[in-house]
C-alpha cells in the first residue's frame, strides 16, 4: 500500500501525473471507460485508489461512467472522470445534470482530434468550446488547461478545490501531446497540498433548505444519510430542492447557476503573462500551445518584434476584462491553439481589434514559425 | 391541537406530503407500486436515512420526488449508473432503483444488464405499463406485439422483451414479477429484496388507462380484472417461460434468489484482502 501523496520527483507522463493528482487532492472514486488517449488516467487510478481506501469503476460506457460520479459525490466524497473527444460527446448530457444538480465533480478530456473517431492518438485542442456549450441550456462551467505533466498534477489539485468550493463540474482540458509526454513531476511534502471540501451544512435539518446559497452564492452540501432527506432532481427547482414548473423558479435558478461563477471570477481566474508590459502584440494560447506561443514570444523578441504571451490557465470563464484591458493599448492579438478558431473568436469577440490564429485542424502542436509568420506579415 | 392518530396515513413518515397532490392519472398503478414500496421499506425495519431511491424520467421516475428520504431525480435512464456511483462509494447504503419500462429497457436498458452482471447491490423496481405514459403513450421496447400507440398507430410490428427472462439472463440474483394488484405480495417482495444480497429485480404490472388503456379499447377495470383473472402464481417457473400472454396466463411470482457475492464483496475481498 502506498500513501495517497508520493512526495518526490516522478519522470511520468501527464495522464498518470493527473491521476496523482487526484489521489493527492482527496478523490475517492473514478467512473471510467477506455478511451484513447485518456486510457492512462483510468489505468493508474484503478491501481491508486485501492490504496487510499477509494474504489474504481470500469462502467459500461462514458455516460455511466459520467453518472456514476455523480451517484459517488453525493455521499460526500470526491470523485472524477476522465475520457476523449467521443466520450466526452456521450457525457454532455451528465455535464447538465451536474451543473443544475450544483454536483461537485471534475472531468478530464485529454483531446484529441475530431469531429467523429477523428485522429484517436493525435492531439487537438478543438473541443474548447464544446466543454462550455456541449450541454444543452445556459450555465457555466470551470475550464483549465495544463500545459505540462507537473501541471496536470497541480491544476488537478485545483480542480478539484474549485469544484468542491463552487459545487461545479470543473473540466481539464488536456490534450493527447500533455497527456502522453513524460516530464519531470515534483509531488510536495502532502503538508504543502492545499485541498478544499464542500461547504457542509450546520443548523437544524428540519429547516434545511438544499440550495439555499451562502454569502458567496454557493448552498452547502449534505451527504446521503446525514438525515437532511434531500431531493435532487435535473428539473428546474425551487430553493428547497423541489421541481417547480415556472418561469420565475427558473430564472432565478439559472441567475443563481450563473452568477456562483460570474461573481467570483477573480478567485477562480488564472492567468500567466510573460514579457506583456510593453507588448504591442499579444499571443493568446492555452494547453500544450503556450509552449509553442512562450517559445514564438522569445523569438520574436529576438527579431524586434514586441511581442508578449497572455496564457490562459483557466479557459472558462473566459478572462473577458483582461483581454478588454489589453485590447486599450496593443495593436492586435494571435491566438495559438490546435483548431481552426475556437478561443480566437472568443478574443476577437472581447477585444474588438486585430486578431488572428495561429492554427491547424489538429493532429501535431502548432510550430513556434507559423506564429512568426503571422506576426510578421499581419503587423 | 395534535392530529387524531387515526387521520395519519400509516405511510406519511415516508412521503413528502408539501409536494401532494402527486403528478399521477387517475386509474394509474404506479401509485399503488409506490405504497408497496414504502411498505416494504418499513417492514424491514432499516432506518430511513439507510435508504436512498433514485428514479430516472417518466411517470414512475416521479417517485424519487415524493418519498421523503435522500432522493435523486436523474436523467433518462441513468438511474442505474447514478445508484451504481452511491453503491460503490457507500457499499452500507440500501439503494432503490424506482423507474419504468421505457426509462430502463429503452434508454437505460445497457445500465441495466451491465448492473445485472455485476450482481451490483442495489434493488431495482419496474413500473410496466407496456408504454411511454408521460410523453402521451409511444410505443416501448415492453409494448406488446400488435398493440397500438401513438407511434404505431395500426399496431406494434416489434417483439416485447420479458423483462424477468432478460434479467435472468444477465446475472440478476433476484427476480420477481407482481401486479399492483398483488399490492401485499409486491410489498413482501420488494421488502425480500431489499435485504437480497446482491441484484434485485422486480417488475410490476401496471395500468396506463389513459395512454395505453384508451387506445387499446381496455378500461381500467379491465386490466384490473386481467391481473386479477388472468395471472398464475408460479414461484421458481422457468425464465424463459415468462411472456406476457393473457390468453396463456400472465405468470408472476419469484423466478431467482440466488445466493452470489455482491460486486462490493468481491471488490473489497480482491483489493484489500487484509480487511475483514
Ligand atoms: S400517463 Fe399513464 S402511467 Fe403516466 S400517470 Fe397517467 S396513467 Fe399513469
Amino acid at each position: 500500500m502506498k500513501p495517497a501523496v508520493l512526495t518526490g520527483e516522478h519522470f511520468i507522463n501527464g495522464d498518470v501525473a493527473c491521476a496523482e493528482g487526484a489521489i493527492a487532492a482527496g478523490c475517492r472514486f473514478f467512473g471510467g471507460y477506455p478511451i484513447t488517449p485518456a486510457t492512462e488516467v483510468a489505468e493508474h487510478i484503478s491501481e491508486r485508489l485501492p490504496d487510499v481506501g477509494g474504489t474504481f469503476i470500469q462502467m459500461e460506457d462514458e455516460i455511466a461512467a459520467m453518472t456514476s460520479i455523480l451517484g459517488a459525490a453525493w455521499t460526500g466524497i470526491k470523485t472524477m472522470t476522465a475520457t476523449s473527444g467521443p466520450g466526452f460527446s456521450l457525457m454532455m448530457e451528465t455535464v447538465g445534470l451536474a451543473v443544475v444538480t450544483e454536483t461537485p465533480c471534475v472531468v478530464v478530456n485529454v483531446q484529441r482530434a475530431g469531429p467523429s473517431t477523428g485522429l484517436p492518438t493525435q492531439g487537438a485542442q478543438a473541443d474548447m468550446m464544446q466543454v462550455r456549450w456541449g450541454s444543452h441550456g445556459d450555465y457555466e462551467i470551470i475550464a483549465i488547461a495544463p500545459s505540462s505533466p507537473q501541471e496536470m498534477f497541480d491544476l488537478t489539485i485545483i480542480a478539484f478545490n474549485l469544484s468542491e468550493k463552487y459545487r461545479t463540474p470543473v473540466f481539464i482540458m488536456s490534450d493527447e501531446i500533455v497527456g502522453h509526454m513524460s516530464e519531470k513531476v515534483v509531488i510536495p511534502d502532502a503538508r504543502k497540498i492545499k485541498t478544499v471540501s464542500r461547504p457542509k451544512p450546520t443548523g437544524r435539518k428540519d429547516k434545511f433548505r438544499l440550495y439555499k446559497p451562502g454569502p458567496d452564492g454557493v448552498a452547502p452540501m449534505p451527504s446521503i444519510g446525514e438525515g437532511y432527506n434531500v431531493h435532487v432532481t435535473g428539473l428546474t427547482h425551487d430553493e428547497k430542492g423541489y421541481p417547480v414548473m415556472s418561469v420565475d423558479t427558473q430564472k432565478e435558478m439559472i441567475a443563481r447557476l450563473l452568477g456562483k461563477i460570474r461573481n467570483n471570477l477573480d478567485d477562480i481566474i488564472m492567468t500567466q503573462e510573460y514579457m506583456l508590459e510593453d507588448a504591442d502584440i499579444v499571443i493568446v494560447s492555452y494547453g500544450v500551445s503556450a509552449r509553442t506561443a512562450y517559445t514564438a514570444v522569445e523569438e520574436a523578441r529576438n527579431m524586434g518584434i514586441k511581442a508578449g504571451l497572455l496564457r490562459l490557465i483557466t479557459v472558462w470563464p473566459f478572462p473577458e476584462q483582461k483581454i478588454r484591458e489589453l485590447a486599450k493599448r496593443v495593436k492586435g492579438f494571435v491566438t495559438v491553439e490546435i483548431n481552426m478558431g475556437q478561443i480566437c473568436r472568443e478574443v476577437q469577440r472581447c477585444a474588438g481589434i486585430p486578431t488572428y490564429l495561429a492554427g491547424h485542424a489538429g493532429g501535431a502542436i502548432i510550430p513556434p514559425d507559423d506564429v512568426l509568420n503571422i506576426l510578421k506579415e499581419r503587423f | 391541537m395534535t392530529e387524531n392518530p387515526q387521520n395519519v396515513h400509516p405511510l406519511e413518515d415516508l412521503v413528502r406530503m408539501d409536494r401532494i397532490p402527486h403528478i399521477w392519472c387517475p386509474g394509474c398503478g404506479t401509485g399503488s407500486v409506490f405504497a408497496s414500496c414504502l411498505t416494504a421499506m418499513k417492514q424491514t425495519g432499516i432506518p430511513y436515512n439507510q435508504f436512498a431511491m433514485v428514479s430516472g424520467i417518466g411517470c414512475s421516475g416521479r417517485g424519487a420526488g415524493y418519498i421523503n428520504i435522500d432522493s435523486f431525480h436523474t436523467t433518462h435512464g441513468r438511474a442505474i449508473p447514478f445508484a451504481t456511483g452511491i453503491k460503490m462509494a457507500s457499499p452500507d447504503l440500501n439503494v432503490i432503483v424506482f423507474s419504468g419500462d421505457g426509462d430502463l429497457f429503452a434508454i437505460g436498458g445497457n445500465h441495466f444488464i451491465h448492473a445485472a452482471r455485476r450482481n451490483m447491490d442495489i434493488t431495482v423496481i419496474c413500473v410496466n405499463n407496456l408504454t411511454y405514459g408521460m410523453t402521451g403513450g409511444q410505443v416501448a421496447a415492453t409494448t406488446p406485439h400488435l398493440a397500438k400507440s401513438s407511434t404505431t398507430t395500426v399496431g406494434n410490428p416489434e417483439t416485447p422483451f420479458s423483462l424477468p427472462f432478460l434479467a435472468y439472463a444477465s446475472g440478476a440474483t433476484y427476480i420477481a414479477r407482481w401486479t399492483m394488484l398483488h399490492a401485499r405480495d409486491l410489498a413482501d417482495s420488494i421488502e425480500e429484496a431489499l435485504v437480497h444480497k446482491g441484484f434485485s429485480f422486480i417488475e410490476v404490472l401496471s395500468p396506463c388507462p389513459v395512454n395505453f388503456g384508451r387506445r387499446n379499447k381496455e378500461k381500467p377495470l379491465d386490466t384490473l380484472k386481467k391481473y386479477y383473472e388472468n395471472t398464475i402464481v408460479r414461484n421458481g417457473a422457468n425464465p424463459a417461460e415468462l411472456d406476457i400472454d393473457y390468453k396463456k396466463g400472465v405468470i408472476l411470482g419469484k423466478f431467482a434468489d440466488i445466493d452470489k457475492p455482491t460486486h462490493d464483496e468481491k471488490y473489497k475481498k480482491m483489493y484489500w484482502p487484509d480487511e475483514k
